[in-house]
């Protein structure tokens, strides 16, 4: 065995089995889950023929005629679109305003913003639910308050995405902007803004599919069965749904989260390769 | 050049406006919430509707909700148990974790050859996949019936079909390893990738074995890495209720969690869940700093 480690100049063959065995591990039961999803019969647990029955054509229980997994499914997509389109503009502004400002005040709000990514979910749904209840009583539980929790927690991954691109920029673009005559605000636009798209976008890849990942904030947050997302529909009725609609609710979800992402990335890789640049956010957001 | 004073001015203003907005967000709805906790935390029940009565003012805040708590971790205490239980899971979980995504990282970064593509690809796909379906997964496989049971009693593993969602600690814990594991190998794999080959190199010139170029030189320098992926999936880990309510369902695998849930969504006494709430954070306030502490150093020498 030792011999076999040592071996000097081969792939160590043991660390590619041990990978391959680990995204089979990985993967595997997922698509085992989309497999039931296709099931003639009720049972979630073995095969039973193939149909779309539980996505399309029984008349109650079926992903389309079940108002609650298609409610679910639609809740997901809204807040997923809302924290998309609010965290990102605000993330970026947030993320350009603390990189270039200096001083005690950007440093200890820098800091601070960075909080939320570490915080456990429990405890943002927790403080969250008191809050709508307790002060911001105006804000109903539901979609308003679910939206407000996914853009507060969302808002982290878009400041380390926006500021790893905007280190690695620096600031002598805007610069040269300003010696050739811009007003600040013109070379925020002219100069920064475009270099920045390809972060916009990763961030927007991000915000989604964290957004629609989503359960303890939603779950908390949700005013009853009318604003649950689909990860709330899994939890309340994992252990005792009856039929594998569920599993065509959580298979069709996970097709449509790709299908976005899918496009985003592609728009990324685009605007990546028209403005030719080296692009560290990848890197940057796993560090 | 005479106009110049005047638009430092305005530039110096241009960068705290435009953080303002996300400060102003986070203020609302990050800070002002935390204090609302507390509020509740050291407040009251209303004694007819058994509704929380939180206290705004410091001076006059109860500490009641806490001395319950402390109770609780009294030895033979309900709130000791759970906490022992919660830390016992999560530092096997994270174990666990460590054990299985270092070697994949590893592999990866170091082997990926032309399929560092596909194989960066296979990494990412779990965040694309949600939480409580990967769960959903595991409940379809582990039901009595299940592909799990099949597979060990055609191995002859077992004689009977086990029931795994009854209350065991093995399959609360799988879950959280399968869950959180994706989180921990992406930064390693991130960190590892950047390891500067030369370094190796000259490890294995000076006469080192490829295992003692390894643990002489690639562990020791990612070892900052490692404690950040632990951290990072750490942390979740110790709020997560919904691992152990969908793969287990028994008070037997409660973690604090669970009781932060039962407390605050159980109506009665939630000044108590909120004070669990504030210990999670003063337990947690550690590691949250050194991950934060963390960050800022590996931006400090990106921005280099």
């Amino acid at each position: 065995m030792r011999r076999w480690l040592a071996n000097a100049w081969g792939k160590p063959r043991f660390l590619l089995l041990f990978t391959l065995a680990y995204f089979a591990w990985s993967l595997v039961p997922i698509l085992v889950a989309i497999r039931f999803s296709f099931n003639e019969g009720r049972s979630r647990s073995t095969a039973q023929g193939w149909s779309t029955r539980w996505y399309w054509s029984d008349p109650d229980l079926s992903v389309r005629n079940d108002p609650d997994l298609i409610g679910a499914l639609s809740q997901s997509l809204t807040l997923a679109a809302i924290a998309v389109a609010v965290t990102v503009p605000l993330g970026v502004a947030l993320a350009v305003g603390l990189t270039r400002w200096r001083g005690r005040v950007a440093t200890a709000s820098r800091f601070g913003s960075m909080i939320p990514l570490v915080t456990p979910e429990i405890v943002m749904g927790v403080a969250l639910l008191l809050v709508f209840v307790h002060v911001f009583g105006f804000i109903p539980l539901g979609t308003e308050a679910q939206a407000i929790g996914h853009v507060t927690f969302s808002l982290a991954f878009v400041l380390i995405i926006v500021r790893g691109r905007l280190l690695s920029i620096g600031p002598e673009y805007e610069e040269a902007a300003r010696d050739l005559g811009a007003s600040p605000l013109q070379s925020l636009r002219l100069a920064l803004l475009p270099l920045l798209v390809p972060a916009v976008v990763a961030s927007a890849i991000i915000v989604f599919a964290i957004s629609m990942d989503d359960f303890v904030v939603s779950a908390y947050l949700s005013a009853g069965a009318a604003t649950d997302t689909v990860p709330v529909r899994i939890y309340s009725t994992g252990r005792t749904a009856p039929t594998p609609a569920l599993n065509a609710l959580a298979s069709l979800t996970l097709g449509v989260t790709i299908l976005i992402a899918l496009v985003l990335f592609v728009v990324w890789r685009l605007v990546r390769r028209r403005r030719g640049a080296e692009d560290p956010t990848a890197e940057a957001f796993a560090a | 050049m005479s106009e110049r004073p005047r638009e430092r001015g305005r530039h110096s203003l241009l960068w705290p406006g435009l953080a303002l907005p996300g400060i102003v967000w986070l203020c609302l709805f990050f800070l002002v919430p935390f204090y609302v906790v507390l509020g509740v935390a050291f407040g009251t029940v209303d004694p007819l509707f058994l509704t929380p009565q939180p206290e705004w003012n410091p001076l006059r805040w109860d500490p009641h909700a806490f001395e319950f708590v402390w109770e609780g971790l009294a030895s033979g205490g309900g709130f000791r148990t759970v906490f022992l239980r919660t830390f016992a899971y999560v530092a096997i979980a994270v174990a666990i974790s460590l054990a299985i995504a270092y070697p994949v990282a590893y592999y990866v970064a170091r082997f990926g050859g032309r399929f560092k593509g596909l194989l960066l690809a296979g990494l990412v796909a779990p965040f694309l996949i949600s939480y409580l379906m990967r769960m959903l997964a595991w409940i379809n496989l582990l039901q009595e019936d299940g592909w799990v049971n099949a597979v060990l009693m055609w191995v002859h593993v077992l004689d009977t079909p086990r029931t795994w969602l009854d209350g065991r600690a093995s399959s609360v814990i799988l879950g959280l390893v399968y869950g959180y594991v994706p989180f921990m190998i992406l930064p390693l794999y991130a960190f590892l990738d950047r390891v500067d080959r030369s370094l190796l190199e000259a490890a294995r010139d000076l006469g080192a074995s490829r295992f003692h170029a390894f643990r002489l030189v690639t562990l020791p320098l990612s070892t900052p890495a490692i404690l950040a992926g632990c951290v990072i999936i750490a942390l979740p880990m110790f709020g997560d209720y919904y691992t152990p309510d969908l793969l287990s369902g028994s008070p037997n695998t409660s973690l604090l969690g669970n009781q932060i849930d039962l407390y605050i969504r159980g109506g009665q006494q939630v000044p108590v869940g909120a004070a669990l709430v504030v210990c999670l954070m003063l337990l947690l306030a550690v590691f949250m700093a050194y991950y934060l502490y963390a960050t800022a150093r590996a931006e400090r020498r990106l921005g280099r």
